[in-house]
């Protein structure tokens, strides 16, 4: 049998904690991630000094992360992404606090955690996730095989109507 | 969660639309944290004034403060008018001194804007602290207090040497405590998430505040957001630490990780003991710092500084104490800052005040430093015109000024940062 035509989807279970659907391409970082002063909300890019992702936006990706660190500021931080439409356009975490309970519910972005299986073993940068915050649940279209190939099959799909993240 | 008829009453629209949205919010986040209910507060530290120059187009454009408060402090979908706040509430550091704006480069509007915003935030009820230190002005919650505070160096502070409770909050989630004096019964409000979960045995004595923020920049970065149990050298701490060392000590382990509480064995006062800061038999990893953890995070923290031409000094973050202030007008005193090089140090309004009366201002100023209230560097993304290389004896504040805007910093001790500012030239050295 040579390569399916059917791209494998791969779900996780968690616990939905803000509500609604959002797709989007993955970015995922094992760093937490510090909000005010850890993020430039403007753009919606990571400029900690130290940070992995340092440089990069998350606007409308999937925020892929352990979870939050640093100061109190970090609900404002995310809360002004979506005032000035750079927002994520879903968060999966693992380590609840106030700052990224505080942060995800004012930033409206879809958002699940307490997973059956790691987000960040499973999750790559550029795989294509779907979060349905209603149900708690991820479904993982994966870029490439598990030896590193990029699948054949993998196209990105046509990203879903902006409003269907605000539901 | 579970509501008291009280709540429900709030709820359901009782006491108007904003005391609704409040409880709407607290509902989401409480449901979010997987909190069972709300516990009652009377004491806040938030945030609710527009100085940036964001907020101010924001309110401009959406109807004032009211349009503010209800969309960054309540997560409203509409403008509700805003009540008076029902319970004890300090307001934080703002993004400028209004007193010294055009030293900060804040343009006379933004002034006149800010200062429409401070006769609503007091019109509320707000104490107008503006410090990232209400420990110091007038807010010094007693052990067991429930508080819902903002800043993670006050929270540090106020779960770890005062032995309140406070979880990190939020711009809005402090907004909708002011308002119902609730806040969701969860995390370091319980006595279970207050044990320690790392034992750090030091292997050296601690002696300055630039030590104690090294420490807790290290610890930061060991344990993230967990609960260290300190233990001093050889069993127990040669002397306790003052205000100003944990200051420095829990706003370092706040930024470089998430540490919202700690315990100092025989010090803080849920930690008389080892057992009674861990819990008995509960296992816990252990950590050690010594003379080469030491080293390592001071050479961490000057990490990306090369040029020793210093611009710029900036001390009190957080907030310098009155005995801080003392220390560097005596190192000062006779001396001039170089031309090349300017300094400022930042402190509560009311700590300026005393600092006034002690001619320290005076000392400072005619050596030409300046005292500002209010805000700070980081805060206000203000520093002289021109800098490119600050130098500094918080690790808080050298964890974010690369970072925010880009700046090298150097970080050492205080007597290395006057002598900064005195030389224009950087020769801190770990002593």
């Amino acid at each position: 049998m040579s390569g399916s035509t059917e791209p494998e989807i791969i779900v996780l279970h968690g616990r939905g904690i803000v509500p609604g659907v959002a797709e989007g391409e993955a970015l995922v970082t094992r760093d937490h991630i510090s909000g005010w002063g850890g993020i430039d909300s403007r753009t919606g890019t990571i400029v900690e000094t130290r940070h992995e992702l340092r440089g990069v936006s998350f606007a409308g990706k999937v925020l892929v992360f352990p979870g939050a660190k640093g100061s109190s500021g970090w609900s404002n931080a995310f809360h002004l992404t979506r005032t000035m439409g750079t927002a994520p356009a879903a968060m999966l975490f693992n380590e609840m606090t106030t700052k990224i309970a505080l942060g995800a519910v004012v930033t409206h972005a879809p958002t699940v955690t307490d997973f059956d299986r790691d987000p960040l073993d499973v999750i790559e940068t550029g795989d294509w996730v779907r979060v349905d915050g209603d149900k708690g649940t991820v479904e993982i279209r994966k870029r490439r095989h598990s030896d590193g190939r990029p699948k054949e099959s993998w196209s990105k799909p046509e990203p879903p109507p902006r409003s269907c993240a605000l539901t | 969660m579970r509501l008291t008829e009280e709540e429900q009453a709030m709820y359901e629209g009782r006491d108007g639309p904003a005391v609704q949205r409040a409880m709407d919010l607290l509902m989401r986040y409480g449901r979010a944290l997987g909190a069972e209910r709300l516990v009652e507060t009377n004491n806040v530290t938030a945030s609710i004034s527009a100085s940036t120059p964001f907020m101010r187009d924001f309110a401009k454009q959406k109807g004032g403060m009211n349009a503010v408060f209800s969309e960054f402090s309540l997560d409203s979908p509409d403008v509700v008018e805003i009540p008076k706040v029902k319970v004890f509430t300090s307001h934080v550091q703002l993004g400028f001194d209004p007193a010294q704006a055009a030293r900060m480069g804040v343009p006379e509007e933004a002034v006149h804007f800010y200062k429409k915003g401070e006769a609503f935030t007091t019109g509320l009820g707000v104490q107008a602290m503006n410090t990232c230190t209400p420990y110091q002005v007038g807010n010094v919650p007693t052990r067991g207090e429930h508080c819902a505070w903002m800043e993670s160096s006050a929270v540090i502070y106020c779960n770890s040497v005062l032995g309140a409770r406070t979880n990190t909050e939020g711009r809005e989630s402090a907004g909708a405590a002011m308002l119902t004096g609730r806040i969701p019964y969860w995390g370091y409000h319980l006595d279970e998430n207050r044990l320690g979960s790392h034992k750090v045995e030091l292997g050296i004595d601690v002696e300055t505040t630039a030590d104690w923020g090294m420490l807790g920049y290290w610890i930061g970065d060991q344990v993230q957001e967990r609960v260290p149990v300190v233990t001093g050298a050889g069993g127990r701490f040669s002397k306790a630490p003052n205000l100003a060392r944990l200051k420095h000590f829990g706003a370092a382990a706040s930024s470089s990780g998430g540490v919202e509480m700690y315990h100092l064995v025989g010090i803080t006062p849920e930690a008389m003991t080892v057992e009674q800061a861990i819990g008995r038999g509960r296992p816990v990893d252990t950590l050690h710092y010594g003379a080469e953890e030491r080293l390592a995070t001071w050479r961490k923290l000057n990490a990306n500084a090369t040029d020793t031409a210093v611009d710029y000094v900036m001390l009190g973050c957080p907030h310098y104490t009155i005995e801080q202030i003392w220390e560097a007008a005596r190192l000062l005193e006779g001396r001039k800052v170089h031309e090349n090089c300017e300094l400022w140090l930042f402190t509560p309004r009311a700590i300026k005040t005393i600092a006034d009366q002690n001619g320290y201002t005076k000392i400072i100023e005619e050596a030409g430093g300046h005292i500002l209230s209010d805000s700070c560097s980081a805060m206000s993304r203000a520093t002289p015109k021109g800098t490119k290389v600050v130098a500094l004896d918080s690790a808080k504040q050298a964890h974010y000024l690369p970072a925010i805007l880009g700046l090298q910093a150097w970080f050492g001790t205080t007597a290395d940062c006057i002598e900064a500012a005195c030389t224009g030239r950087w020769d801190g050295r770990l002593a």
